[in-house]
């Protein structure tokens, strides 16, 4: 919880900021500061407070979600240094991202209805500003647009749902509904699962599964290419930790009435999102495919179910960000020099400034390990077959990277990004080689 | 001592790649010599008794069951020296040309005989894997960087399909995995324990799972379309890490990951599995008479003969299996002498086509001479490596069944057809402008081609030293094996 309160403060201390004038030392002091949250937070381990009558639990599980939140917030600063160079908001935009930050935390630890539609308010108002915030932009204006008619539109659903099961049960907290649930497991009036499932859906589409993903490739190809490396990491982490704790602590009991809306959307995500990614020319675009993608692979642990889940989740998660903050560093460089995000401008990169792009394959086994020991073959297999798509368009970029003749002009990159690429590198590698630091659970 | 055959490669490629020294090729290949002492040092340290060796086993995903568990038999053993034996001579055939930006070539090859060695050793099913994708992105950027024509789309295709065929093997290894006893672990006991334990269609089930992915990397017929192009577009080093050492990892893996894990399953589809491989030989040598180029010609031959090697060993006899093991190294040496001698030829003559060649002969007699060798080598005339292990392969094949022997047979005298006809094209007849003028082996040629063409002939005439250091290993491989299904021939 203090955690919580540290990056509160951030934002408000950032927002002060611009009336005394120490914009220059801001972003270091957020980094410090984001630091210190993980610290913190960290120290909570094992405790299992819950707050405000237990709206709000700090178990293990929230704990590591919001860390994970928090350390890729860090990087996402550190990344985003030069962006802050050349802003003129500055103040305003990193407190609105520590807002998106906090929002995450809320959704990773609420044990109550209403915080989990709090945390999505926090976390999604800040974003649809920041989605727009190039504001000359006519893309990054759609993005802004589409992102919010979309995610109040979702919030709806979602809101909808509350509503539904709150009226068959009579309460707002997780575990009491669970608890209501299996009391009266054979009589529970047909619109609770109707709530259930509206519930389901306005999470489909905050973690953008097929079919609610639509918003998803124009809101990342219009947003500014930082921006979308924030929603495709700390949204997602928070989006699935949300998801991940309604089905674990909520509605366990009624899986099965859920269990084949959630199987079709697996499927569909799966398929669709690596099929379509396979189509794109713009490298953000085949990103947002590839992210809808990932989250097809994290639905199909959350499908299966069963022991080992939280921290196939983690796992997956923490290794798919710190892949993805490397892909969208390095997109980011590539178009402040090109300022396109075709795949052709990938040309010959490996000529000026090699680098090796990898990938967190034990993510994926562990997902499909779950998979299989709850009996899932079919569903594996569809994830390989879909995988080898992955592997297909994501060689494309890094084809033209290695194989084709560069465009003339130099990559320079500075000393700072350097280090953020081999420490973002080494993590990938080191969660890789010795995964049981981040098996915590 | 095997961690130290395993992580000197990875210690040496970190760092060519991250110091970018000057003499990358001096380094990695003082490199690759002090690997090929540690692995002669393998030999002394073990007996042979057939036994595991030199075991290291350190808990590495404990909540996984995964443990860094290696070890070396006698099979281990043998593939770990053809490995070591054979990248340094590869790295030393690369002299010729000037590399681009040699530092990653290099380093490239000393990480992927890194996931050799590691694919050949490991006894954990989840580090065996690792291993076996480890070793595929070398190769792949090998081929992609310094490839020729056509090479983007060629070697997506490689890549793809191999990691086809290596998810399926994963998904079996998952499925395997969850039905060992007690605690789940991927140690090579417990997932004999879970093989054993299943019912005849599912270890069928897990067959095809493994043996796609083994069919595939070897390949064997219909498997085997991703594996002309690629070794005709990859550069000659690539090839020769493809076909001298990379396709053993699909035999070795028959050998060792499938005959003991999941014996009835084996023995249900080895019919099919013999007939593919049996197909594969008589089609890929038809297809290798007809072929122009001379690079496209060894590779169909490769295939060839690696049907050979899957078919005996999938006969479940123990002559089958040590022909397999024998043969393995053979083929390797061979196919990389031969793939040597096609890139001498090229950079003399700047073509690979056979009926621009001719004569060579008269300028380059002790070329011939050691191309004769190899060629005698390849159609296994007694006295040649060659001859050993397909004797002993199509001994196995006769005994399975006589017609599928007969098939199989049909290798050697297909083989003789392709390959004299090749000699006598390039090496014999009237030379013509390319082949006046060309300048026979340079001392480095000689250093790389001697002794290969020394080992192909002392493994011919006195093969019992290698037969001995497999035969106990192989025979603990059946009796694992015939735990469920009874003795086996």
């Amino acid at each position: 919880m203090n955690a919580l309160y540290v990056i509160c403060g951030l934002g408000v201390a950032s927002l002060v900021a611009e009336l005394l004038h120490l914009k220059k030392w801001l972003i270091p002091f957020l980094v410090l500061g984001i630091a210190a949250a993980i610290v913190v937070g960290v120290r909570g381990w094992n405790t299992n407070v819950s707050y405000f009558h237990g709206m709000v639990v700090m178990d293990n599980i929230a704990i590591a979600f919001s860390a994970l939140i928090c350390v890729i917030a860090f990087f996402w600063f550190w990344m985003a240094n030069n962006y802050f160079h050349k802003e003129t908001h500055v103040t305003d935009q990193a407190a609105l991202i520590l807002f998106v930050i906090v929002g995450g935390m809320v959704l990773t630890s609420f044990n109550n209805m209403a915080m989990l539609f709090l945390g999505i308010e926090i976390l999604s108002l800040s974003l649809y500003v920041l989605a727009g915030s190039r504001k000359e932009s006519l893309l990054s204006n759609e993005a802004a647009f589409k992102y919010f008619l979309m995610g109040s539109f979702a919030t709806g659903f979602l809101l909808m749902g509350i509503a539904l099961v709150y009226g068959a049960t009579g309460f707002f907290h997780l575990d009491k509904i669970a608890g209501y649930i299996q009391a009266h497991s054979a009589g529970l009036p047909g619109f609770f699962y109707a709530g259930v499932l509206l519930i389901v859906v306005g999470m489909a589409f905050k973690v953008s599964a097929v079919p609610f993903h639509f918003w998803a490739p124009d809101v990342y190809e219009g947003s500014p290419t930082l921006i979308t490396a924030l929603m495709s990491t700390v949204v997602k982490v928070a989006a699935f930790a949300a998801f991940f704790r309604l089905l674990a602590y909520c509605f366990p009991q009624v899986h099965s009435s859920v269990h084949l809306a959630l199987l079709v959307i697996t499927v569909v995500t799966l398929v669709v999102a690596n099929v379509t990614a396979v189509y794109q020319i713009n490298v953000k675009r085949m990103l947002a495919y590839s992210s809808v993608g990932h989250a097809g692979y994290i639905l199909l642990a959350l499908v299966a179910g069963g022991r080992g889940l939280g921290n196939a989740i983690f796992y997956y998660l923490a290794a798919y960000s710190a892949a993805t903050l490397t892909a969208f560093c390095v997109l980011d460089l590539i178009e402040q020099q090109y300022a396109s995000a075709s795949v052709d401008s990938f040309n010959g990169l490996f000529k000026k400034s090699p680098f090796f792009a990898l990938a967190g394959f034990l993510g994926k086994y562990m997902v499909f390990a779950i998979a299989i020991n709850q009996g899932y073959l079919n569903l594996v297999i569809l994830g390989v077959v879909t995988s080898l798509i992955g592997v297909f368009y994501y060689f494309r970029v890094i084809v033209a990277m290695y194989f084709k003749e560069p465009p003339s002009g130099t990559l320079t990159l500075s000393f700072s990004t350097k280090v953020l690429l081999a420490v973002l590198l080494v993590l990938s590698l080191g969660m890789g080689i010795f995964p049981n630091l981040v098996l915590v659970f | 001592m095997i961690g130290f055959l395993i992580f000197w490669p990875l210690v040496a490629s970190l760092a060519l790649f991250a110091l970018r020294p000057q003499n990358a090729k001096e380094l990695a290949f003082v490199a690759s010599l002090v690997e090929l002492v540690a692995s002669l040092l393998a030999i002394v340290l073990i007996d042979h008794s057939g036994a595991v060796q030199l075991i290291i086993t350190t808990p590495w995903i404990a909540s996984l069951g995964v443990d860094f568990y290696v070890g070396i038999d006698g099979i281990s053993l043998l593939l770990v020296l053809l490995t070591t034996t054979l990248v340094p001579l590869i790295i030393l055939s690369s002299y010729g040309q000037p590399v681009q930006q040699p530092h990653i070539f290099y380093g490239l090859i000393l990480f992927m005989q890194m996931a050799l060695v590691g694919v050949f050793t490991a006894r954990d099913g989840f580090l065996f894997y690792v291993f076996w994708e480890m070793a595929l992105i070398p190769i792949y950027f090998i081929s992609l960087i310094w490839g020729g024509a056509d090479r983007a789309r060629i070697t997506l295709k490689f890549f793809i399909y191999t990691l086809a065929g290596s998810l399926f093997m994963l998904v079996g290894l998952i499925y395997l995995y969850l039905h060992t006893p007690g605690v789940h672990t991927f140690n090579i006991h417990a997932l004999y324990q879970a093989g054993h334990s299943m019912s005849a269609p599912k270890q069928g089930l897990v067959f095809w799972m493994f043996f796609v992915a083994f069919a595939i990397k070897m390949p064997v017929f219909p498997f085997h379309t991703w594996q002309p192009d690629t070794y005709t577009v990859a550069p000659t080093q690539g090839t020769m890490l493809l076909s001298g050492i990379m396709l053993k990892m699909g035999i070795y893996g028959l050998i060792r990951w499938l005959i003991p894990v999941v014996p009835i399953g084996v023995a249900s589809w080895a019919f099919t599995a013999i007939v593919l491989s049996v197909i594969g030989i008589v089609y890929a040598s038809c297809l290798a008479i007809i072929q122009v180029d001379f690079k496209r010609l060894i590779a169909y031959s490769s295939i060839a003969h690696v049907g050979l090697i899957s078919a005996g060993a999938m006969t479940l006899s123990k002559i089958g299996m040590q022909g397999a093991v024998i043969q393995m190294v053979s083929h390797g040496l061979i196919v990389f002498a031969l793939f040597y001698i096609i890139d001498i030829i090229t950079e003399r003559t700047k073509t690979r086509t056979l009926s621009e060649l001719g004569g060579i002969r008269q300028a380059a007699p002790l070329l011939t001479t050691v191309f004769m060798v190899v060629t005698l080598g390849s159609v296994a005339l007694p006295f040649t490596s060659g001859f050993v292990g397909e004797f002993l392969l199509i001994n196995s094949l006769v005994k399975y069944k006589v017609i599928l022997g007969a098939m199989a047979g049909l290798t050697t005298i297909l083989g003789a057809v392709y390959m004299f006809r090749t000699f006598q094209r390039t090496m014999l007849g009237e030379s013509n402008s390319l082949t006046q003028v060309f300048a026979d082996l340079t001392v480095r040629e000689k250093v790389i081609l001697y002794p290969v063409v020394a080992l192909i002939v002392l493994i011919g005439v006195y093969p019992a030293p290698l037969l001995g250091l497999s035969e106990l290993a192989v025979n603990n491989v059946l009796t694992i094996a015939s735990q469920v299904t009874g003795p086996m021939k």
